[in-house]
């Protein structure tokens, strides 16, 4: 039966229920972000401060032939200038933690600042401190640099050629057999993922299905720049306020690059205006840090939107081929992919997370997928929501739609029938725990979108497309310390940066586990010296982890409540009981506020901590359905309608999880339709602004319907999955499977842009 | 004895075989003895005494990172798999 999804659904399969989990209270941090009081890394204004600004590369590939400062060090306000040669030399250290550990540390040091050569537009070349930003702007304009232009290689079906320009000329591919490549090359890395007999799988098939795809370049699009204020005290101390992902994550890549210790650095995360995956990584922080060094003075910096666009770290853009085998009544026989992705300037795209993503929706026995990191002359990229996935699966699934088109199996039917479940096969990784692909595509079954004919207009064309989506979604390390007042409340400390409205559901499921209301919480993004290591907010992990850990901080408490109580009421600790937030035992009760007067005047403070490391992730599945208008003149595709099914184990606060839902959507279809960096033959990044670069607005997308499926992850106690990513990966299948019904072409380049849709119109005509 | 399930470009020290079975208490007596078995295969899963930069192992589905003191029962299922992040 069909069910009106006009507002945000749950389909449970599970019986628990909750008192706090799965209930809208306000967020913690709603009145002060909608009056403004929230405060951000550029609020940050401290005494005697100065004001950094970089010098950025015009050319996309060139020689750093010479570079002279000494016209920018005599205007009067310049305190500072700096070059690579400022940094540390890295020698042959790799990357400690964070989101890439064992890269080596070169490429991350040479990103800061150009050492030797410029590897994309927009290179950092050097920094300059000066009394305000306009000394600073003026003084960059002094700087000399001589340039040794050289060819650029854009593209990784170019850089991949015998005979392209090497962009790192001691580059050696690490070849998947683990042997290196005698030659240098832009082929950082190449890897390979075989399961079963790919070749007898084909064999099998009574139709293979074997298509290309290209992408390109898009970034995370957040709406508050990369900023950050460093401090260098004379004994060494380092402090630093930033707009980042991560700061723990930021204090160890401070560590690495200015080989200074650890415990002398403290991050001081800030509110954060959006980062998608582009923040989960340092860009200003340790030019500000060594400008601080050298003039003594806190210096300020922050990027301008052509700075974001230009040098931080998009997604790739790059090449997929999908090669599909199918019986004739629609079971997969085996799959073939090949991913290449760019890495930009240095080494280390998403590309293996795309090449265990391509086929995860299904249950494939016999396939082989090959993946490619290669260099070009592009900023370096990095990670956004599902980092590779939406590229693979929008390949993978319109190779799937296609094959249900020319086989007439309905596309649900042929999802159901070759669906991943329980104990089946995940490529190079062990067999799926619980997922919920199958109770995904029931939903989207029946949802009011797909039980509603699509509604057809006199010369329009309409059509209605898709697409499954998955994503791992990470663990990481996790701290939570918890300081229980004397009046009952709580007041959490956390060190997961709040992206998505985290601090709410962390204190959610504190609330739940100690039995009090969360309104009685008080959660607090912490700083590095406050709180244990916290990995970076990413890979949809801190309502997972940070939620966990905070349930295993309330339980600390609990028990540390029971034992200061069994001291009071004189008896054993294991006869008191814990139910609804009220502890009792032998004729004794009081709840968590009693309990906590109680003991204040004993002297006992309890303070509830933890610090996790899960191991049982959960992976997130996602169906999506699509239904756009095409213009044949204009190729420009409206969408009519939109919904997004996910299972999100047990959502936690179910607002956060649908407008989770509908962010990856509206990120997706701006992926889908129009996101794309746009360059010359010479390199030159044509579109560094948000005129040009064109991301949808409130105008370009209809009310995204939501249905949040729960099926409960098996590896956290209230069956918490990851949700933030996940939604991202389907739109552009869906829409180019939608584009297909529409019109009867098949889309194979990212973004499907009304002159590249007019274009393949024209073409089919 | 555990069973260790070959990533593919490291089966040629294996002679092709996608998985081997393996005593060991822990992962690293297992990799100590794969090496052994298969000379060139541990130093491809350990270095300097720890697993990898990069990798990460799984036991029994459970993803325990670069934890090569993890335990593991006669009947453990072990994979080496790239590490993830995220965005």
């Amino acid at each position: 039966m069909a069910v009106d999804t006009r507002v945000g659904q749950t389909i449970k399969h599970h019986d628990e229920e909750y008192k706090v989990i799965g209930t809208r209270p306000i967020r913690h941090d709603g009145l002060e972000k909608v009056t403004g009081e929230a405060r951000y890394g550029s609020d940050i204004n401290l005494p005697g401060q100065l004001h950094g600004k970089v010098l950025r590369s015009p050319h996309a590939h060139a020689r750093i032939v010479s570079i002279d400062t000494s016209g920018a060090e005599a205007l009067d306000g310049v305190r500072a200038v700096i070059t690579s040669a400022a940094f540390p030399d890295p020698g042959d250290k790799l990357t400690g933690g964070g989101e890439a550990p064992g890269l080596p540390l070169k490429f991350k040091s040479a990103n800061m600042l150009a050492r030797g050569k410029v590897h994309y537009h927009g290179h950092a070349i050097a920094a300059v401190a000066a009394a305000n930003p306009h000394v600073a702007a003026e003084a960059l304009k002094l700087i000399d640099v001589e340039y040794e232009v050289l060819d650029p290689v854009l593209e990784v079906w170019d850089a991949m050629k015998p005979d392209a320009p090497v962009i790192i000329e001691d580059l050696y591919t690490a070849k998947a057999d683990g042997t290196t490549a005698e030659e240098a090359s832009n082929v950082a890395a190449e890897m390979l993922y075989e399961v079963g007999d790919v070749d007898a799988g084909f064999a099998e098939a009574d139709l293979v299905v074997d298509r290309e795809f290209t992408f390109g370049v898009v970034h995370q699009g957040y709406i508050e720049t990369h900023n950050a204020t460093a401090h260098w005290l004379k004994d060494g101390h380092l402090h630093v306020w930033c707009s980042s992902q991560g700061a723990f994550t930021i204090r160890q890549e401070l560590a690495d690059l200015l080989d200074h210790p650890i415990t002398k650095i403290h991050v001081v995360p800030m509110e954060i205006g959006g980062g998608f995956g582009g923040k989960t990584t340092a860009y200003l922080e340790p030019l500000a840090a060594l400008l601080s060094r050298q003039t003594g003075h806190p210096v300020k910096m922050a990027m301008d939107r052509a700075d974001v666009l230009k040098a931080t770290g998009p997604t790739p853009g790059g090449y997929v081929r999908v090669k599909l085998g199918v019986t004739n009544d629609g079971m997969i026989t085996a799959g073939y992919a090949n991913l290449a992705f760019d890495a930009g300037g240095y080494p280390g795209s998403v590309v293996g997370a795309g090449c265990r993503c391509v086929f995860a929706p299904y249950n494939m026995p016999n396939a082989k997928v090959e993946g490619f990191d290669v260099v070009v002359n592009k900023p370096k990229t990095h990670a956004y929501r599902a980092p590779g996935a939406t590229h693979a699966e929008f390949a993978s699934e319109t190779v799937v739609d296609e094959i249900c088109r020319t086989l007439d199996i309905d596309p649900v039917e042929f999802r159901l029938k070759n669906s991943a479940k329980e104990g089946d096969w995940q490529l190079a990784m062990p067999p799926y725990p619980r997922i919920g692909h199958i109770e995904c595509m029931e939903a989207a079954r029946d949802s009011a979108q797909w039980q509603t004919p699509l509604e057809t207009a006199p010369g329009k064309k309409r059509g209605r497309g898709i697409a499954s989506g998955f994503w791992f979604n990470i663990g990481f390390t996790s701290s939570v310390t918890a300081k229980l007042n004397s009046d009952g409340s709580v007041t959490l400390l956390e060190g997961s940066t709040d992206i998505g409205g985290t601090r709410t559901s962390i204190a959610m499921q504190f609330a739940e586990t100690l039995g009090i209301s969360v309104e009685d919480v008080d959660p607090i993004v912490a700083d590095t010296d406050s709180v244990g290591q916290t990995d970076v907010t990413g890979g949809s992990r801190v309502t997972f982890a940070t939620g966990l850990a905070a349930h295993n901080a309330a339980n600390d408490m609990k028990d540390q409540i029971v034992e200061g109580l069994a001291d009071l009421w004189d008896v054993a600790a294991d006869s008191i009981t814990h139910a609804d937030g009220t502890f009792s035992a032998n004729g004794n009760s009081a709840t968590v506020g009693e309990a906590a007067g109680l003991l204040e005047e004993e002297g006992v403070f309890p303070i509830g901590k933890n610090t996790v490391t899960p191991t049982r992730e959960g992976g997130a599945f996602a169906v999506h359905i699509a239904d756009v208008e095409v213009d044949d003149e204009t190729g420009k595709v409206e969408v009519l309608r939109y919904t997004a099914v996910q299972d999100a184990g047990v959502a936690i606060y179910p607002p956060y999880v649908e407008g989770q839902m509908q962010g990856g959507v509206v990120q997706g279809v701006g992926w889908a339709l129009n996101e794309e960096y746009v360059y010359d033959d010479d390199g030159h990044l044509l579109n560094a602004s948000l005129l040009d670069y064109r991301m949808p607005t409130a105008l370009d997308v209809p009310n995204i319907e939501t249905i949040i499926v729960e099926v409960p992850n098996p590896g956290h106690p209230y069956g918490v999955r990851g949700v933030g990513e996940v939604p991202i990966v389907p739109p552009p299948a869906a829409m180019a499977n939608a584009i297909h019904d529409a019109t009867g072409v098949r889309m194979s380049h990212l973004p499907m842009s009304p002159a590249r849709v007019q274009a393949a119109l024209a073409a089919e005509a | 004895m555990a069973t260790v399930h070959i990533p593919t470009p490291m089966r040629e020290a294996t002679d092709g075989a996608a998985r081997v079975e393996i005593e060991g208490a822990t992962v690293r007596e297992v990799v100590e003895r794969l090496e052994a078995s298969f000379p060139g295969l541990g130093g491809r899963l350990v270095e300097d005494g720890q697993i990898r930069p990069g990798l990460s192992a799984f036991v029994d589905g459970a993803n325990v990172g670069r934890r090569l003191r993890t335990k593991l029962q006669p009947e453990s299922e072990l994979f080496f798999v790239e590490a993830l992040g995220g965005g």
